[in-house]
C-alpha cells in the first residue's frame, strides 16, 4: 500500500524522545493529570484509557499546548511548553477536526511546509498527500470532506516535514475500516522507520493491532505501562462477573461450584451473579452443565465488560 | 506575503461575517450622499452622520469584525492550532494577523470616511478623517486582537467597550475621554481640519501618543498571550 511510498531515507533515525517527569496537570480544585512519569521512545505507543481519563490533557502537555502544573515535559530534552522551535520535530493531530475549510487539501499541506520553511514546499505536500492517499482530492476544498478525509488531510499537514515526534489524539474516529487499516499500516511503518508515535485510543483492539507498546491512563494516573500483551493478560485474567437466570438458579448453582472457573456465585431475587476466573472456561462449561442438569438458561449477561471496569481492574492491579 | 497572513486574509473574506463589513460604510457614505442630492447643509447632518455614525460606530464596529475575525473565529473553531504548531515565532503571527486587520480595516473605514468628508465639505476633511481613522484602525486593531486571546467572548467585550466605555461613560465622567480611541480619532480630525462638529478634551499631543500606546500594548499582550497559548482538553 502507499506506506511502501515513504522516502527511503530515515531523517528520524536518531532521536525523538519524549519525557514526562512527574508530570501533574490540574485545573482549580480538579485533578486532570497526577503524576505521572513515563519516556516515549521511537515506535509506536498507543495511550490507552476511558473517556476522561485525561489522555488529551497529557497529548496537550506533551506538544506544548497546555503547562503542566507541576513536572516537566520535554522533547529531547527541551521543554515543550513556550516553545515554538520542538514543532521543527513534532507533529500533532488533534481530536478536534477542525481545519481551514475554505482551502483545499493541497493548499492546506502546502501552506504548512510554507510555515515550516522546508525549502520545497510543493514536493513536501505531494509527498505527505501521497502518504495518507489523498492526491485524488487534493485539489477539492476541505470543507466538502468527509470526516475521515479531513482526518488524512490533517494527518498529512502533521507529517509535512517529516517530524521525528508525531502525537495523534483519537486518530481512528469516524474513519471507515479500510482507512482505518490503512492509518494503521501508515503508524506501523512510521514507527518502523524511527519516528516516534504516540496516538490515544479508548479502543483496545485498535491499540493492540498498532502498538507494541501501551500506556494505560485511569483517572490522571498512569495504570499500566509496557508490552500490550502483558497488559492483555491481565485483562483476560481477572474475574468476570456475569448474570445469569435460569429455571433453577439454585441447583445450577450447586452444579457451577464444582468448576474450577467458578470464583464465587450470589443468589438473589433476580438470579444468579457469578464471579468466573477465566473467561473462556466457564462460557464453555456453563452450557455443558446447563444441558447435564437439564436446566433451561434464560440470560447470560457479562455485567463488568465495560472499559471503565477493566480499567478501574488494572489500576487496581 | 506571509503564509500566516494569506491564511488570515482567505479566512477572514471567506467566511460569511465579511459580509458584516459592507451595510455600515454603504449607510455612511449613502446617507451623506443623500443630504447632499437634496442639497443639506453639512452644519445640519455633518454631526450626526460623521461623528455619530462615522467615527463612533462604523470605524469601532468594523474593527471589531475585523480584529476579532482575524484571530478570535480561528481561536473559536479551533483551526488555530495548525498555525500554532509551527516553528514561528509568535510575534511573527500576531504581527501578520495584526498587519492584515489594521489595512483592512483602514481600508473598509478610511475611504468611505474620506469620501463622507469630502461630501460634507472638503478635500481636507475628507483627508483629515482619513487620517485620523487610519491612526484609529490601528489603535482598535491591536485592541481587539487582544480582546481575541483574552476572552471566550471577544465580540461582545469589544461590543462593551465600544458601547458602554467610548460610549457611554465618557458622558458621565469625562476621564474616561483619555482612554478612549474614539477621542483621539476625533482630536485628530479637528487639528488637521478645524470644525465645528467636533469637541474633545484630549489634546493632539495626547491622542498620538496614546494611540501608540494602546497599538503597541495591545500588540505586544496579545503576542506574550499567544505564547502561552493552552487548549482546553475535550474529553479530559
Amino acid at each position: 500500500m502507499t506506506a511502501q511510498t515513504l522516502p527511503a531515507e530515515t531523517p528520524a533515525a536518531t532521536l525523538g524522545v519524549v519525557d514526562l517527569v512527574n508530570v501533574s496537570r490540574w485545573y482549580g480544585n480538579v485533578v486532570a493529570v497526577n503524576d505521572i512519569t513515563m519516556s516515549l521512545n521511537p515506535g509506536v505507543t498507543g495511550l490507552l484509557g476511558p473517556n476522561g481519563a485525561g489522555k488529551t490533557t497529557v497529548l496537550h502537555m506533551m506538544a506544548g499546548f497546555l503547562a503542566p502544573s507541576r513536572g516537566m515535559v520535554t522533547i529531547d530534552g527541551k521543554p515543550t511548553w513556550r516553545n515554538p522551535a520542538v514543532y521543527r520535530d513534532l507533529g500533532l493531530v488533534t481530536e478536534r477536526e477542525a481545519v481551514h475549510g475554505f482551502l483545499t487539501a493541497r493548499q492546506f499541506v502546502t501552506a504548512c511546509a510554507r510555515m515550516q520553511k522546508l525549502k520545497d514546499p510543493e514536493a513536501a505536500a505531494q509527498r505527505a498527500l501521497e502518504l495518507v492517499e489523498m492526491t485524488g482530492a487534493a485539489e477539492r476544498r476541505i470543507e466538502t470532506f468527509s470526516k475521515g478525509m479531513r482526518q488524512r488531510t490533517r494527518v498529512a499537514a502533521a507529517l509535512v516535514h517529516e517530524p521525528r515526534v508525531l502525537l495523534l489524539d483519537e486518530p481512528f474516529n469516524g474513519m471507515d475500516p479500510r482507512q482505518r487499516m490503512h492509518m494503521m499500516e501508515l503508524l506501523h511503518s512510521l514507527g518502523d522507520r524511527g519516528h516516534t508515535i504516540l496516538f490515544s485510543s479508548h479502543i483496545l483492539e485498535e491499540v493492540e493491532q498498532v502498538a507494541g507498546l501501551v500506556q494505560v491512563i485511569v483517572a490522571g494516573r498512569l495504570a499500566a505501562s509496557g508490552d500490550y500483551r502483558k497488559i492483555r493478560r491481565l485483562m483476560t485474567n481477572r474475574p468476570h462477573v456475569f448474570a445469569v437466570r435460569s429455571s433453577d438458579d439454585r441447583r445450577l448453582a450447586v452444579a457451577l461450584m464444582a468448576e474450577k472457573s467458578v470464583a464465587g456465585i450470589e443468589i438473589e431475587a433476580t438470579g444468579l451473579t457469578v464471579r468466573a476466573s477465566d473467561y473462556g472456561s466457564f462460557t464453555r462449561v456453563l452450557p455443558r452443565i446447563a444441558l447435564d442438569q437439564g436446566i433451561r438458561l434464560h440470560q447470560l449477561v457479562p455485567s463488568d465488560e465495560s472499559l471503565e471496569s477493566v480499567f478501574s481492574y488494572l489500576l487496581e492491579g | 506575503m506571509s503564509t500566516v497572513a494569506f491564511i488570515t486574509a482567505r479566512g477572514l473574506f471567506g467566511r460569511r461575517r465579511a459580509l458584516l463589513l459592507l451595510p455600515l460604510p454603504i449607510l455612511l457614505v449613502g446617507l451623506a450622499l443623500l443630504c447632499r442630492m437634496y442639497d443639506v447643509s453639512p452644519d445640519m447632518w455633518g454631526q450626526a452622520v460623521i461623528v455619530a455614525l462615522g467615527l463612533a460606530v462604523v470605524l469601532p464596529v468594523v474593527a471589531l469584525i475585523v480584529g476579532t475575525g482575524v484571530l478570535g473565529s480561528e481561536v473559536d473553531d479551533g483551526t488555530i492550532v495548525h498555525i500554532l504548531t509551527k516553528p514561528l515565532a509568535r510575534r511573527d503571527i500576531i504581527l501578520a494577523k495584526y498587519a492584515v486587520a489594521a489595512s483592512v480595516t483602514t481600508v473598509v473605514s478610511a475611504v468611505p470616511l474620506f469620501l463622507t468628508g469630502v461630501l460634507a465639505g472638503s478635500a481636507r476633511l475628507g483627508g483629515a478623517l482619513a487620517v485620523a481613522a487610519t491612526v484609529g484602525a490601528f489603535a482598535y486593531s491591536a485592541l481587539f486582537l487582544l480582546f481575541s486571546l483574552v476572552s471566550r467572548r471577544p465580540v461582545l467585550v469589544g461590543l462593551v467597550y465600544i458601547l458602554v466605555w467610548e460610549g457611554l461613560l465618557g458622558n458621565f465622567v469625562s476621564g474616561t475621554k483619555n482612554l478612549a480611541i474614539g477621542q483621539y480619532v476625533i482630536a485628530i480630525t479637528d487639528k488637521i481640519a478645524p470644525n465645528g462638529m467636533m469637541d474633545t478634551p484630549v489634546s493632539l499631543t495626547t491622542a498620538i501618543v496614546m494611540s501608540a500606546i494602546f497599538t503597541v500594548a495591545g500588540t505586544v499582550f496579545a503576542i506574550n498571550r499567544l505564547g502561552s497559548f493552552s487548549l482546553a482538553g475535550e474529553t479530559s
